[in-house]
């Protein structure tokens, strides 16, 4: 366990998306600072399950501060990309209209992104649309076309960041689950459930779907986080339903739809489903809401098969009010709400990273930029990405690099090890961090494989060797 | 990198590779196995239960002393065996095929060959595959991977059992379970008959006093980090009885739920797949729609018995071995699956050449006829006191039975069982 050094100039809570791009932001800046958060690994909260799309800045009226950081947010991508080398790519958005009403719907959001200063935002007719995407339904009247949209593995994202972030100076604290909070004349007092405390001059609370909890806490504003579950069913890559473009129905007024995603790692991703929940732990997938999925995502692409099916997830979205809740607080001294980053919040969160960053400045926080910042990840290889020569190269270094593991995904022993030495020691850290489980065998294969590297590069027994918490222990005995 | 050519490689090196290799060999040609476990043997090295090799070896052996004595006919070939080595690309687009190869040991491995035999086996359909909606904790494995962690590696992955599915691997690790100290609770299938061997039921269910519950689906997995429990629903008439559901508290589930041909690399060769197998469709010597591959084994269709795998890939060695010599089928006709018959493989037969063909029934029956027609004229028929899915059908067409192809016009061969 981690204990915390200190005092910090900022306590961030919560690494998700939106507390790893503040950590980041900030850590371009001499300060002292923490990003704690009460899961084993990063990532492990709403930023790991979500549809992963950077979104096109057509959805929202940017009277609303949510729609003015995704058209940012969305911009900053490709420069995030080149620093972070995590998988993006823009590959375009469509939104399909299946009849003559969803037209006129077209016509709205067309106008809307327009207004939103959309690049390269078009209307389209039947065939333009099905040329833009040959999978669409024969009957699709017509729709939108947005070039600029993209998809990103999400999880993929925030490690990058979080690396980054520890890499400038960042104190990382997983399984800090906050507990309490007490004001120590000018800094904040924060005390974990284990015990550990830390002090900070200013907190940002980014704690996703706890929030809520974490502001009455510090005895901030009052507000309740709703989870609204969104359920996903993971297409093998092999499926005849993989689309060129992100495929959006025209949306509702509570949600975007239901979308067929093609991942950047070129699986197939169809969902979310929207629904209020009142537990926010409550991550299970329901057959009545599968089955909506398949028939949403069937109306736009008949190839969509149940027989694709490798797994099905479900996320839960922070909602709030209808915008972001990014301010200081009004009630507490240096206190940072960030509530309520449903989407577009990944499209949003580099966006939302430099606004708190600003929130802070204006709030008296001393931003000197440090000389020493370096914007860059260490690039990792992966084989899946490699022709057979360069394997060759690279095994001439490190063997471990042809030694393969997971066969579905292609990730090899070396990336294994990489991914536990960068501290993913859960079998589901693992898993976002390299794919390794991922594919059309889900585990089934290289499970074993994995639960022996783990052991033997972090020396953890098999008591300890968990799916992504502690009471998730993955063996039970020994014979 | 290092550059090789053979004859022929044989791609997995399970009971399906080794046998076809050694035909390969017999017939004095080069051969490479590629293996991407540590030894040669496949699954067979974690099925550590008998039954194994009662036709082939003619008495019973547990599934690692059945792969020693396949293993045992490589040594004194010329068979170069790779294990540890996974191929990762194939290059079946002229007549000289290209793999690489990666493996720890050599790097990258680029063979060239004139003939390539699939041998890659299948794998475990799993929890998404047959869409169980619920938590996602840990505590759900493939009753393959719990083989693999008892038997091999030595772990116990639960002590309360529930398995889903009643297909081989799950009758024998409800015994092994039960065997290791773990109350295995229930099978769970949703079919009205066991998907499994009989003699499996009788001496792994019911020697133990586990329940089987057929017609009834798994509904849900209950439990936030562990699991807690399975939520069982009946079905009757085919229709789900959700007023009459219930939960059976455990901390583990293990899938048998059916098994898989791991066709990505014949996909990549361009092989065309049968749908009701996911193998890939042959021809009366075996080979795919790409010249100079074939396949043999589980990646083929699932079989039932590891003898029936040695056998058919025994043919697929001997028929590459003649392909690479110059013989092609003298003249051959499409074989259609007709009533109640689920597949056949392989799907063409050589009208002058003696033919073994594998088919599974769609139906469970007593005193059933198997029937093989031309043109809608009976030129076979065998009688067989019982069938089911589960077990595998054996057919044999000679010239002789086939004659009637020759002189018919647009020759239709079917075979129904009724």
């Amino acid at each position: 366990m981690q204990n915390a050094s200190g005092p910090f100039d900022v306590c961030i809570i919560g690494a998700g998306v939106s507390g790893a791009n503040i950590a980041r932001r900030l850590s371009a800046y001499d300060l002292n600072l923490a990003l704690v958060d009460s899961e084993p690994d990063v990532s492990f909260g709403v930023s790991k399950a979500n549809s992963g799309i950077v979104h096109g800045g057509f959805h929202h009226n940017k009277k609303h501060l949510k729609a003015r950081l995704e058209l940012q947010g969305a911009m900053m991508f490709d420069r995030l990309r080149q620093e972070l080398d995590f998988p993006f790519k823009r590959c375009g958005i469509v939104v399909a209209a299946m009849h003559e009403d969803e037209m006129r719907a077209i016509d709205q959001l067309y106008m809307q992104g327009v207004d939103n200063g959309v690049i390269g935002i078009e209307m389209c007719s039947r065939e333009r649309i099905l040329e833009l995407e040959p999978k669409l339904h024969p009957d699709t009247l017509g729709g939108l076309w947005v070039p600029g949209g993209g998809i990103v593995e999400p999880y993929r994202f925030v490690f990058s960041l979080v690396e980054n972030a520890v890499q400038n100076g960042v104190q990382l604290l997983t399984g800090f689950a906050v507990s309490r909070a007490a004001r120590q004349g000018e800094l904040w007092q924060v005390e974990a459930a284990d015990g550990r405390t830390l002090q900070a001059r200013y907190v940002v609370n980014a704690a996703g779907l706890f929030a809520d909890k974490v502001s009455a806490m510090f005895g901030a504003e009052d507000y309740t986080i709703k989870a609204r579950k969104g359920e996903y069913y993971l297409l093998d890559r092999m499926t005849k339903a993989k689309p060129d473009r992100v495929v959006f129905p025209v949306p509702t007024s509570v949600s975007k739809g239901m979308l067929v995603i093609p991942t950047v790692e070129g699986t197939v991703l169809i969902g979310p489903t929207a629904e209020l929940v009142d537990d926010k732990r409550n991550l299970a997938t329901t057959k009545d809401q599968l089955d909506k999925i398949l028939s949403s995502a069937r109306t736009m692409i008949p190839a969509v098969s149940e027989y694709d099916v490798i797994t099905s997830f479900a996320g839960l979205r922070p909602t709030l009010d209808e915008d972001f809740y990014i301010d200081m607080s009004a009630k507490v001294p240096d206190f940072v709400q960030v509530a309520g980053i449903q989407s577009p919040g990944l499209t949003a969160s580099p966006a939302i990273g430099e606004y708190v960053k600003d929130l802070l400045k204006k709030a008296g926080l001393k931003l000197l930029e440090k000389a020493s910042y370096d914007p860059f990840v260490v690039k990792r290889p992966h084989v899946k990405d490699l022709s057979p020569y360069e394997v060759d190269e690279l095994a001439a270094r490190d063997p471990a690099y042809a030694n393969m593991v997971c066969r579905c995904e292609k990730v090899s022993e070396a990336e294994i090890v990489a991914a536990v030495k960068a501290g993913h020691t859960t079998l589901d850290g693992i898993k976002y961090f390299t794919r390794a489980q991922m594919g059309r065998c889900q585990g089934g294969f290289c499970t074993y494989k994995i639960i022996k590297i783990i052991m033997r590069e972090t020396g953890l027994s098999w008591e300890a060797i968990t799916k992504n918490s502690n009471a998730s222990q993955i063996l039970k005995d020994v014979l | 990198m290092k550059d090789l050519f053979f004859d022929a490689v044989v791609i997995g090196g399970g009971a399906a590779g080794m046998a076809a290799a050694l035909e390969l060999d017999a017939a004095g040609l080069s051969c490479a196995v590629i293996e991407r476990e540590e030894q040669l043997g496949g699954i067979l090295t974690q099925c550590i239960h008998n039954g194994f090799g009662l036709i082939e070896f003619n008495e019973e052996l547990s599934g690692p002393e059945f792969a020693e004595r396949v293993e045992e006919k490589l040594q004194g070939t010329n068979i170069r065996s790779f294990t540890s080595t996974t191929v990762m690309e194939l290059d079946a687009g002229s007549e000289n095929k290209v793999l690489f190869c990666y493996s720890a040991l050599w790097g990258v491995l680029r063979l060239s060959c004139n003939a390539i035999v699939l041998a890659m086996g299948c794998r475990e359909r799993n929890r998404g595959n047959i869409r169980i909606p619920g938590d996602r904790p840990a505590g759900v494995y493939t009753a393959g991977l719990a083989q693999r962690l008892v038997n091999i590696e030595g772990y116990v992955p639960g002590k309360d059992i529930v398995i889903i599915g009643s297909g081989d691997i799950g009758l024998i690790m409800a015994r092994r379970m039960s065997w290791v100290g773990c109350k295995v609770h229930a099978v769970v299938e949703i079919l009205p008959y066991p998907s499994g061997l009989t003699r499996n039921i009788v001496q792994c269910l019911n020697d133990f006093d586990i329940p089987l519950y057929l017609s009834h689906l798994t509904t849900n997995i209950i439990g936030r980090d562990r699991v807690e429990g399975v939520e069982i629903t009946p079905l009757e008439n085919g229709a789900l009885m959700s007023d009459k559901a219930f939960t059976i508290p455990c901390d583990t589930i293990l899938l048998s739920v059916g098994l898989v041909p791991e066709n990505e690399l014949s996909r990549m060769a361009g092989v065309e797949l049968n749908p009701m197998t996911n193998g890939p469709l042959v021809d009366s010597m075996l080979m795919t729609n790409v010249p100079g591959i074939f396949a043999c084994g589980n990646v083929l269709h699932v079989h039932d018995l590891v003898d029936y795998v040695v056998e058919e890939s025994r043919r697929a060695g001997k028929y590459a071995a003649q392909w690479l010599k110059g013989r092609r089928p003298v003249r051959e006709v499409r074989v259609k699956a007709g009533a109640n018959v689920r597949y056949l493989a392989p799907v063409r037969v050589d009208v002058q050449a003696d033919n073994k063909l594998y088919m599974r029934t769609l139906i469970v029956k007593n005193d059933a006829v198997l029937e093989v027609r031309v043109n809608n004229r009976v030129v076979k028929s065998i009688r067989k006191n019982h069938i089911q899915p589960s077990e595998m059908i054996q057919l044999q067409l000679s010239p002789k039975d086939l004659e009637s192809v020759l002189s018919a016009p647009d020759p239709v061969v079917e075979v129904s069982i009724n």
